[in-house]
């Protein structure tokens, strides 16, 4: 299939359309509104499922219900509407029930605006909703990458049997590039043994997470990490640029990593040893390839579209073996690549502590204060 | 010689097959039984029970999906009608209900309902009204009447700071997407047999795609009012009924065309 210049939104829902999407369920919010203006053109095209819900509520429990009964099934919304999804969410996990989220994400917080950022990764990455519960969580940095993991979001949905979320940021969602869409797949016509379809011939199903008992709830809550365990021993995505021979690492994913790959070009045109590290799993986090790092590596640098929220993951990982600093630009800002490298020449300079924490000194630098 | 075996026993009454067979977690006088007992019976007499996929949704009937025999799943508080919605338009030729009570389907699920009806869904929503949270101990519900006492409104509900009651079947019926919204009671049998007769109307107007349906049933909640189940039925009769008047709220004209 040939090549074609399409928007980031766009490509995404075209590739979810293809992956067998049987049921889209969304609500308008910028910057991701072209994905569900797609879904509402191709979606009943198709003879599938459209709905544009009331809420981002309506919209997570609509997909909750479709998801109950095995179909491929997907909303999108960007932070605001994703703290609405939150419940649901929860309650999609504790059921087991696969379904594909996509998250574009804004300025955050309270309304913000509606300029690109990576401020929902704590919300994303580490859990929003109530209760203890992984998704698994996907960070393209190009509009090919976001058709590729697409697909993979159902895919890997299906396998764990829980939550893929999409996380990209409003630039990408909104940028058109040359990319390859997948083949068409039709929707399957076959739903799981275990979904609610209907009793026919066979015992009831119930889908339900409500465990009133607690020794059941601990067995579930147990059940769930296991599974989650086969995910971070499985699924750890990440790609390296420059790094064979590389004594200082960038770390960024999605847009910030893309940015950096930039500056760490321009780095070593002037005989810096600098590779980027850009982690496309963000649950499961690369911990052990990062922690490997540590272990060659000088120093590290974190450029994120937020005030720190992976950097977090990034210190765990180093655990204070080298020293990390931070870069971030947020609220809808995007870092230029000239800023990425002049933290990246600092960064080769030295001199470096292990004192202190990477975003109080980064703080400093912003505010003047120092 | 042919011998003639006498008749000792007959069954004329037993558990609906779409019943499943378990002890009830309902209060003693709670008629949350009977209207479970209504709609498995409707579910048999139609055949539907291997069609059918139920949502429950939090509140007394939380465990709903224990007493039937047949698919069901679990919604967030107020949130059944967006799962059967989702439910629904991935399997459209299954029958999905909601079973809802009030504190679930008129305050937190009130955005949930109102669209679900607006859009027409073609599903079948049974909305139990007891005037009060039930589950959690018998709070004011957006449906507990002006004057009535609860756990959270102790002096008995005060409009001036409470606010009115909604009466949700008839704030659904000026919906054009809404096709059959009527109002039932679960007082005496013969308004317990007209409850029957409205939940098969739903059903009927599911089957023929006639779109959203809704059969709001008045319900005794004795534990939490107070009062032993008998004047748990006066009361609902005496108070409940005279502000949630019975009867036809919404049948289009496709639904009246249908003969049972």
């Amino acid at each position: 299939m040939a090549r074609e210049l399409i928007k980031g939104n766009e490509a995404i829902a075209e590739a979810a359309v293809r992956a067998g999407l049987h049921a889209y369920f969304g609500y308008p919010i910028t910057p991701q509104t072209e994905l569900l203006e797609w879904m509402s053109r191709r979606m009943p095209e198709l003879g599938r499922a459209f709905v544009q819900a009331e809420s981002e509520l309506g919209a997570i429990n609509m997909v909750y219900g479709a998801a109950c009964t095995g179909a491929r099934t997907m909303t999108s919304s960007s932070g605001p509407g994703m703290s609405l999804m939150m419940e649901g969410i929860s309650y999609i996990v504790a059921t087991e029930v696969p379904a594909v989220l996509v998250d574009v994400m804004r300025g955050g917080p309270g309304l913000g605006n509606i300029s690109p950022a990576q401020s929902d990764y704590n919300q994303i990455v580490h859990g929003g909703g109530h209760g203890d519960y992984n998704m698994i969580v996907l960070a393209p940095a190009n509009v090919q990458e976001a058709i590729d993991l697409t697909v993979e979001c159902f895919d890997l949905a299906e396998k764990y049997r829980t939550i893929a979320v999409l996380l990209l940021d409003g630039s990408l969602g909104q940028l058109m590039e040359p990319a390859e869409l997948p083949p068409m797949m039709p929707v399957r016509e076959t739903f799981p043994a275990w979904a609610a379809t209907g009793a026919e011939g066979r015992k009831r199903n119930i889908l339900t997470s409500i465990h009133l008992n607690p020794p059941d709830q601990e067995m579930t809550n147990l059940r769930l990490l296991q599974h989650w365990q086969a995910v971070e021993a499985n699924e750890v995505r990440f790609k390296e640029y420059f790094m064979d021979d590389a004594r200082f690492a960038v770390i960024g994913y999605g847009s910030a990593g893309r940015v950096a790959l930039s500056a760490v070009r321009a780095a070593r045109a002037e005989g810096i040893p600098v590779g980027l590290l850009r982690p496309i799993s963000l649950n499961p986090f690369p911990t052990q390839v990062i922690a490997k790092l540590a272990e060659r590596i000088d120093a590290f640098l974190v450029t994120e579209m937020s005030t720190g929220q992976m950097l977090e993951d990034v210190r765990l990982a180093v655990a204070n073996r080298r020293p990390v600093e931070f870069y971030g630009r947020m609220g809808g800002v995007v870092p230029f690549p000239d800023e990425i490298l002049d933290e990246i020449r600092r960064l080769s300079k030295g001199p470096l502590s292990l004192e202190g924490h990477p975003r109080n000194r980064w703080l400093a630098r912003m505010t003047g204060a120092n | 010689m042919a011998t003639i075996e006498p008749v000792l026993e007959e069954i004329v009454y037993s558990r609906p097959e779409s019943l499943a067979e378990c002890a009830t977690h309902y209060c003693p006088g709670c008629t949350h039984g009977v209207a479970h007992r209504l709609i498995a019976e409707v579910i048999d007499e139609m055949g539907l029970r291997e069609k059918m996929i139920g949502v429950a949704s939090v509140g007394c009937s939380v465990f709903a999906y224990n007493y039937f025999d047949f698919d069901w799943v679990q919604a967030p508080h107020g949130r059944a009608p967006a799962m059967a919605t989702g439910v629904k338009r991935v399997l459209p030729d299954k029958v999905v209900i909601t079973y809802q009570g009030d504190g679930d389907m008129a305050s937190i699920g009130m955005g949930e309902i109102v669209h679900a009806a607006a859009r027409g869904e073609n599903i079948s929503v049974f909305f139990l009204n007891n005037a009060n949270y039930g589950m959690t101990g018998g709070q004011m519900a957006p449906t507990t009447l002006p004057g009535q006492k609860t756990t959270s409104s102790p002096a008995g509900r005060d409009v001036e700071l409470a606010g009115y009651p909604i009466r949700a079947s008839e704030l659904l019926s000026t919906l054009d997407g809404a096709s059959y919204i009527v109002r039932r009671s679960m007082h005496d049998a013969k308004n317990i047999r007209l409850a029957k007769k409205a939940i098969r109307m739903a059903f009927e107007t599911q089957i023929r795609g006639l779109g959203f349906s809704m059969v709001e049933i008045l319900s005794i909640c004795p534990t939490n009012w107070g009062i032993d189940p008998n004047q748990a039925l006066t009361w609902m009769a005496e108070k409940m009924v005279p502000y949630y008047p019975l009867g036809d709220y919404k049948i289009t004209e496709a639904v009246k065309q249908i003969r049972v």
